[in-house]
């Protein structure tokens, strides 16, 4: 089966302020793919390019080489009009709850505006957001609120509804649940779950917690300064990681139990210590 | 909008000023069927004479009826102003626009453009046009909107830039909207209101403006104009003094209201609801606590049926800890986990005295080392803050100055509470960074806070933290801004610190996991309570709380299994 998705040997590099500067390398050659109706997990630290992949994906990050196949279509370099055509295929969820949504809109304007450009009709409209608060579990009378009026928890799950507006192939999330709390996170997760479930769109996964894209993901991509270090499926790369960042970064999470923890910690501090070795030798 | 014009008519002075304004364009609107006579008829024998019966306001040294010409000179005032406002305003707005949206050329042509135009003194470049353009007012007025165009440039153009790289304007391109739709939707609704108030600044200006180019004369003789009849009666001021009044009032309270317009509409943009007075309390004054506080002999700090709550606008108290119990013995690491709003911070800020203003304990002791900390003056518990009980912030890079270096950072408290001289603070500073593991104690000693990574930084506040050796350490969520990798060794660090000096440490967090790594006890905290508390071992394998069993089923790396590293 062909990818929805396809990567190939991606480059992205951002201008450096400053005279002749060499331009900042955000991602020096990923490739990864995504199947239809799969979750593909991105996992990596502040500057490992996680966001910059989204991004570039989307259409928000310039690419320097390389190619992004989506749909059997190549869209690394789209002008603007031919970006916007695939609106309805391609969608965004943002990590920021707070400032992903307009302030001085509506609930039911914000939900309303990918269909604006469908031309789709007002009374149509109404009933597709209807629709979609449904399908997030949000009460039907959202739509009159503006955005203050809800918990950072709800915020997301419009943010949800709003990429699902035009039923996506394939949602990009970009830390959807690193600005929620605990009890949040993990409802917000089973309703990406449930809609997976139910509607077999394929999400692009970014976090930087492991332990989120394991719960979520059929195969999982991790990131260390601009490449993609391991890359395989969920159940090995997160739970018997073969790469050496992969395992300290699987050591570093500390996990809720005193007992296993402490068997952790020391497992960490004995890898610490012969990587230490072994850059001495 | 809806909401700016309705503060804007609560408002005495907008309102008081939009009716003037608007009763100075109506008569220039209608200044034929007001003015008595016209304007322009001289009549030789009424010349520089007073008020009449005839002539309400007297006659300029021309005879004219000062009335009526003062009619229709607030029409052409009325006019240039507004000639003036939208030339300045389509210049300044578009190009504001397309630089904010668009950047790069746009934004390069616009700041050169308007630093150019901001650079030429405006009087003088006016007089120059005057004498190449001829007496007309309206193109001098143009001529001045010009240059006054990048006021409004520099007002579109921040607002425009600040919006630009939010979050929901990527999501609207994603959403296919093109430019125009995003720049209709998402971008106006900000520019609008900031535009406004500089519109009436602006207007107030042009109206002093052209009243001063036709004061020097160089206004267009056959029309009348305020500047001209000011002129004129300034001429004659000794003759008829009174002529000078009538332009003077018309210029001052135009402008005048311009001015407290333009004010009215930037409180109402300020969303400025003037609290209701309320009686000064002592800074964090004490209710009488609600048990007297048995201070356990063993404990470095209990902290008993301790509330905090802030103060409502309506006099009303917002309880946002109740009741709360806990406490630290010396050489023991007692994590407090709860939910964002459950109080955790608050406690934790209640304890260093350091509440945000308007927030007060109200009942409850904290006592530390046999002492009631509630209920210590300012000046003591300075004190004791810092050298007694450190704290380590969420968020290293805020909590830096970025106008001195680390080293004088970490030095002053030294000096302060320890009493150390210079050459021995730094001493022991380089000696701290090294301790913390800081690869280049040196370097970082004369590095600025942004030169530092967020690792690095949280490593020199943790070693600012214990460098006057506190008995109690109070650490908020100290480790979520960090990455995971980095998490690991600054919680090592902790803890290898705690051990060695036998301190205190309460700390505060939202994650089990590094509860599970470092702490021996906890509390766990819900809306302002606690509502279970424990040692680690226990409330981990058999958490007796309906909320903190939901929490642990909530927590994700329990349902998966796990294997061991290869």
């Amino acid at each position: 089966m062909s990818p929805l998705l396809d990567v190939k040997d991606l480059v992205v590099d951002y201008p450096v302020k400053g005279f002749r500067k060499p331009p900042f390398r955000a991602l020096r050659g990923v490739s990864l793919d995504v199947q239809p109706g799969e979750c593909v997990g991105l996992v990596g630290e502040s500057g490992s390019g996680k966001t910059t992949l989204g991004r570039a994906v989307l259409g928000l990050a310039p690419v320097t080489s390389g190619s992004i196949t989506f749909q059997d279509r190549e869209i690394g370099r789209l002008g603007r009009a031919e970006r916007r055509a695939l609106a309805s295929d391609l969608q965004v969820v943002f990590q920021d709850p707070y400032t992903s949504l307009n302030p001085s809109l509506t609930i039911e304007q914000i939900l309303a505006e990918p269909l604006i450009v469908r031309k789709v009709g007002k009374q149509q409209a109404r009933e597709r957001v209807r629709e979609l608060l449904d399908a997030v579990h949000l009460p039907s009378d959202a739509g009159r609120r503006l955005p203050r009026e809800f918990s950072g928890g709800q915020r997301q799950r419009v943010a949800i509804a709003r990429a699902l507006a035009l039923d996506p192939r394939l949602i990009v999330c970009d830390e959807p649940v690193s600005a929620l709390d605990l009890s949040t996170q993990a409802r917000v997760l089973d309703l990406v779950k449930e809609i997976q479930a139910r509607t077999g769109v394929a999400y692009l996964f970014v976090s930087h917690d492991l332990d989120v894209v394991r719960h979520l993901s059929h195969r999982v991509a991790v990131m260390y300064r601009g490449e993609i270090v391991e890359w395989g499926a969920s159940a090995d790369v997160t739970v018997r990681p073969q790469h050496p960042y992969t395992q300290r970064l699987f050591l570093a999470a500390p996990v809720a139990d005193p007992v296993k923890q402490e068997q952790r910690r020391a497992e960490r501090r004995r890898l610490e210590a012969l990587d230490k070795m072994e850059v001495s030798a | 909008m809806t909401t700016l014009w309705r503060r804007l008519l609560r408002n005495p002075t907008g309102i008081g000023s939009l009716i003037f304004l608007v009763v100075v364009v109506l008569s220039a609107v209608f200044a034929p069927l007001l003015a008595p006579h016209d304007p322009n008829t001289a009549n030789a024998y009424d010349t520089l004479s007073g008020p009449s019966g005839k002539y309400w306001l007297g006659n300029d040294s021309s005879g004219h009826d000062v009335l009526s010409r003062l009619l229709f000179a607030t029409r052409l005032s009325v006019v240039l102003t507004a000639e003036t406002l939208v030339i300045a305003a389509v210049l300044g707005i578009v190009l504001g626009l397309l630089a904010g949206y668009y950047g790069k050329f746009f934004e390069a042509v616009g700041t050169a453009a308007t630093s150019l135009l901001q650079a030429l003194p405006a009087i003088v470049v006016l007089l120059a046009a005057k004498s190449v353009l001829g007496p007309s007012d309206f193109a001098a007025m143009a001529v001045f909107g010009v240059l006054i165009a990048p006021a409004f440039y520099r007002v579109v153009y921040s607002a425009v830039s600040a919006v630009r790289g939010e979050l929901y304007v990527d999501a609207a391109r994603v959403s296919g909207l093109s430019d125009p739709r995003i720049i209709g939707r998402h971008v106006l609704t900000v520019v609008r209101a900031p535009a406004i108030v500089l519109a009436a600044n602006i207007a107030g200006i042009s109206v002093a403006i052209s009243a001063g180019l036709d004061f020097l004369g160089l206004g267009d003789p056959s029309r009348p104009s305020w500047g001209g009849m000011l002129n004129d009666g300034f001429t004659n001021i000794f003759t008829a003094p009174l002529l000078v009044l009538w332009p003077s009032l018309a210029i001052g309270l135009t402008c005048i209201a311009f001015a407290l317009l333009g004010n009215a509409l930037r409180d109402g943009l300020e969303r400025a609801d003037a609290p209701k007075r309320r009686r000064r309390h002592p800074p964090a004054a004490v209710g009488t606590p609600v048990v007297q506080a048995v201070p356990d002999d063993d404990a470095l700090l209990s902290v008993q049926h301790l509330s905090v709550g802030y103060d409502n606008p309506d006099g009303t108290v917002k309880t946002v800890v109740e009741g709360a119990a806990l406490t630290v013995r010396r050489g023991e690491v007692h994590g407090l986990i709860g939910e964002s709003g459950s109080g955790k911070t608050q406690t934790a800020f209640s304890i260093l005295r350091l509440l945000p203003s308007g927030g007060r304990i109200v009942g409850g002791s904290i006592t530390f080392e046999g002492r009631d900390l509630a209920g210590l003056s300012a000046k003591e518990m300075t004190a004791v803050r810092g050298k007694k009980i450190a704290y380590v912030p969420q968020e290293p890079m805020s909590n830096l100055d970025p106008s001195f270096t680390v080293g004088s950072q970490l030095v002053e408290p030294m000096r302060i509470h320890l009493g150390l001289s210079r050459a021995d603070a730094k001493a022991k500073a380089l000696g701290l960074l090294a301790r913390v593991g800081i690869p280049n104690p040196e370097r970082t000693f004369g590095a600025y806070p942004h030169e530092l990574s967020g690792g690095m930084a949280q490593r020199v506040l943790i070693a600012g933290a214990v460098s006057c050796d506190p008995e109690l350490l109070i650490a908020d969520e100290p480790t979520t801004a960090l990455d995971v990798t980095v998490q690991a060794e600054v919680l090592d660090l902790l803890r290898d610190l705690q051990r060695e000096r036998q301190m205190g440490v309460l700390l505060v967090t939202h994650n089990f996991g590094v509860v599970a790594d470092l702490c021996d006890r906890v509390s766990v905290m819900r809306a302002g309570r606690i509502v279970e508390t424990g040692p680690v071992r226990s409330i981990f394998a058999d958490p007796r709380h309906e909320y903190t069993q939901s929490l642990f089923a909530a927590v994700l790396s329990h349902n998966e299994g796990e294997g061991a590293v290869a």
